[in-house]
């Protein structure tokens, strides 16, 4: 190590305070990179600070949790990474660990005199992405930088990669390897070197660009904005037109690229729950003759699912061959949307069982992803929310598949599931529709709060609950689905009465987008049982959300006008889907316009594009789509799949036992892919 | 040269304390952190470190007095003192450190109270072995300085 040569450049840490956000001082970095650490042992604190500032970075260091957190809300894009010790008195460092994931989606890297093996583990659940044992080596800290340049580039290669299923699978996939490499694992040290290496000469010039823009931070309406125009375009779309259609001033291209290809990471997870889920949904529409478009909705969740590649070929196959048809190519997403759609369209069962499932939900509670999270995060969560709903399947599932997280979800899930639940009641059922599809994965993780509304729960859980919260995708969660945003004005004019579901599975979407947290997805109680929305639903705009979700539910086989209708239906039922009932309103104009793009058709790339902005939401609605399908199919089923307690197993056979049910009545709709364009937003 | 012969001394201190292993190489990284605009970190950094651990020392003795003994808060201590002694290279200390958590979680009271004697002596050692070094480490800077 190199002292000598900070010392006589210890001003440098001031000079490089010009290496903010937009300013491109590439040749400097990491010089500059501005570090929080947090720790409440003073002599620690001290060493570190210096070893820091010995790397050339600017630091800023604070003894309790509480200050640190109140100093990153407070200057959201002032830092680039965090460190943080483990055991803090006044909070817990993993606590911290997901706030900041939550709130601010920084890096955030763990320390400890700890070395084993459960409390490293918990730092890689808890989403740190990395893990230093104290004493910690200067050498350690010289390398820290690479975690900000890693997720940066995940979120370019997300954006870059999104309209490939493999390569969006890949990328991922590379940035997890790369961040459980080097985490807490300095033997490892090789391999995430490695890695790092790789990228810095690939994403060289990413780095630049992108490591210095300043944070956006994505709120709720703004989320809104972008789901809708995601869906407008398509989840395929390029970050330059949703920049465009969003006329967001200030907002770069940057921002909207990365935000984007969290979202497509967060629909994808939440498709990898839709696997079950296009089973389910499958399952679902084939014995819905009403479903007629459920077929093709399946498919088109199916493909969506696909496409953001959560859906494994297998899956989608598999849907393809119960009858989807066309469909069956689509995204699992579009399917959800379609399956809602359908369901409400064409029964108001479905309704019923949304209602039964909202009750599930409202006892779920719209889990605040977040619970520390101000309710205003609600909208904008609900906003994830809707963009899970899409996802569907798995924004529900997103509840914090951590047990510590789900803890901490389950509460805010259970919010979301309220909040969802008032506004979406009508809607809500949609939406646990689709939280059935996730059953399937709920039994994974979640558990509770997946169902009660597409328990958001991600959000909180922000690393490890992705996963997680697919699973809750279980029926029940539909309504909830994570858009916590408690539209519950919106519920009935999205089409997407889900809400309550959509904010349960969008839960993930910020979860999803941020690390599965879905803390948008407060989603609003998302379980919208009451398919009496319906009604109310023609005069509702479908909004995009809604309509993605519902998307697969609808007939494609109908003419585009009694699609729009049914659109409409589906949105306001589904609405609550996640996409922010209330708050989606415009954006699911826009979302329904979207999402009918996305029907149209039966194109379901169309919906895998809209999906993939979706893509945590995609999860969600592919679990939602699903789940109102089964519901429908199966005015019982309902009860069937939110055994008392929304456990995931019961949930599981629940959505299996529906989907089953469907499966059957699926075969006979003929997805005609209407072209939702014709649906009035 | 007085100050030659200071330094030398120092050095000389400084070197028995590696081989002693009473300092490991965590030390000479602190010391490396060092420079021109803070040329007293490590003893800045050594003077918190003992504030804060005799404090901690002190609240682990009372602890293991009271009963029942609340191991959880003794551990906890113990943790920290892992971490800060960790940061600054005091390897003897350390290790006591981990011998008595080790005895502690394996629930043997009995061994901890003996383990906390250990470390209290190994700390106390410590202390005495340092202080002084730091002593005249400052006087030669203060010294040379001067000149």
């Amino acid at each position: 190590m190199n002292v000598s040569s900070v010392k006589g450049s210890m001003s440098i840490s001031s000079s490089t305070s010009t290496w903010k956000a937009g300013d491109t001082i590439s040749d400097q970095f990491p010089a500059g990179l501005r570090v929080l650490v947090v720790d409440d042992d003073p002599t620690c604190l001290m060493i570190l600070e210096k070893m820091l500032i010995a790397c050339l970075y600017k630091v800023t260091k604070c003894n309790r949790a509480e200050t640190a957190l109140s100093k990153l809300r407070e200057n959201k894009n002032g830092y680039d990474i965090v460190l943080s010790d483990v055991h803090m008195p006044d909070m817990d460092g993993f606590k911290l660990l997901e706030h900041i994931g939550l709130e601010m989606d920084l890096p955030v890297i763990m320390m400890s005199a700890d070395d084993g093996k459960q409390v490293v583990m918990k730092g890689v659940t808890h989403g740190a992405c990395d893990y230093l044992i104290k004493p910690v080596r200067i050498e350690a800290l010289k390398n820290i930088w690479q975690h900000v340049v890693r997720k940066r580039k995940n979120e370019w290669k997300e954006f870059e990669q999104s309209g490939s299923v493999e390569e969006g699978d890949r990328q991922p996939k590379q940035s997890d390897d790369a961040d459980y490499s080097s985490s807490a694992n300095e033997g490892n040290w090789k391999g995430s070197k490695k890695r790092k290496d790789e990228e810095e000469e690939t994403d060289e010039r990413d780095d630049t660009s992108t490591l210095k823009k300043p944070r956006v931070v994505w709120s709720v309406e703004l989320h809104q904005q972008f789901v809708a125009a995601v869906n407008q375009l398509g989840i395929d779309t390029v970050p330059k037109k949703i920049l465009e259609l969003m006329n967001v001033p200030g907002l770069t291209r940057e921002n909207v690229a990365s935000h984007l290809q969290k979202y497509r990471l967060y629909l994808r997870r939440l498709s990898g729950v839709s696997q079950h889920q296009s089973n389910l949904s499958t399952i679902i529409s084939a014995q819905d003759p009403t479903f007629g478009s459920l077929s093709s909705l399946s498919g088109l969740d199916l493909q969506t699912l696909a496409a953001t590649g959560q859906l494994p070929a297998q899956s989608l196959a598999r849907l393809q061959a119960a009858g989807l048809g066309r469909a069956t190519a689509k995204s699992g997403i579009p399917i959800t949307l379609v399956d809602q759609r359908n369901i409400f369209s064409f029964e108001n069962p479905k309704l019923r069982f949304g209602e039964g499932q909202q009750q599930h939900m409202t006892n779920k509670q719209q889990v605040n992803l977040l619970h520390g999270i101000p309710t205003t995060m609600e909208p904008k969560q609900l906003v994830s929310l809707r963009h899970a709903a899409q996802s569907i399947g798995n924004m529900n599932m997103q509840v914090p598949p951590h047990g510590a997280q789900s803890s901490q979800n389950n509460p805010l899930l259970m919010q979301m599931g309220q909040q969802q639940q008032q506004q979406q009641q009508s809607r809500g059922q949609i939406l646990v529709d689709s939280t059935i599809n996730h059953a399937p994965r709920l039994s994974s993780s979640m558990g509770q709060p997946i169902l009660s509304n597409g328990i958001a729960t991600n959000v909180s859980s922000r690393n490890g609950i992705p996963e997680n919260i697919r699973a809750p995708g279980y029926s029940q969660t539909p309504s909830m689905l994570n858009f916590p945003m408690n539209h519950a004005s919106e519920l009935p004019g999205n089409s997407f009465a889900l809400g309550s579901t959509p904010g349960v599975s969008i839960l993930t979407s910020k979860g999803a987008f941020q690390e599965d947290v879905n803390s948008e997805i407060k989603g609003s109680g998302g379980l919208m049982p009451s398919y009496d929305v319906f009604n109310d639903l023609d005069q509702h705009k479908p909004q995009s959300w809604e309509l993605q979700n519902v998307g697969m539910a609808f007939d494609t086989s109908q003419h585009s006008n009694s699609l729009q209708g049914n659109l409409d239906l589906t949105q306001s039922a589904l609405g609550q889907q996640g996409f922010s009932s209330g708050q989606m309103n415009g954006h699911n104009r826009s979302a329904a316009v979207a999402s009918k793009a996305m029907f149209s058709t039966g194109d379901v790339k169309e919906l895998g594009s809209a999906q993939n902005v979706n893509q945590h939401l995609n999860n969600l609605l592919v679990d939602n789509t699903i789940r109102v399908k089964s519901e429908r199919v199966c005015d019982t089923s309902p009860a069937n799949i939110f055994p008392d307690h929304f456990g995931q197993d019961d949930l599981m056979s629940a959505l299996l036992k529906q989907q089953e049910s469907v499966a059957s009545s699926e075969n006979e709709f003929d997805f005609d892919g209407y072209s939702m364009n014709n649906i009035p937003v | 040269m007085e100050s030659k012969h200071v330094h030398q001394q120092i050095a000389a201190m400084r070197q028995s304390f590696f081989d002693e292993e009473v300092l490991d190489e965590k030390f000479s990284q602190l010391e490396q952190l060092e420079g021109k605009d803070n040329p007293n970190f490590v003893e800045e950094v050594f003077t918190m470190y003992f504030r804060d651990s005799t404090a901690f020392l002190e609240t682990i003795e009372q602890a293991m007095k009271t009963i029942p003994i609340d191991s959880i808060k003794v551990d906890n201590i113990l943790h920290q003192l892992k971490g800060s002694s960790a940061s600054v290279g005091a390897n003897k200390v350390l290790k006591e450190v981990n011998k008595t958590r080790q005895v502690l979680g394996k629930g043997n009271l009995e061994g901890t109270k003996a383990g906390i004697l250990e470390l209290r002596k190994e700390y106390d050692s410590f202390k005495a072995k340092l202080e002084p070094y730091f002593q005249k480490l400052k006087q030669a800077n203060s010294v040379a300085q001067e000149k």
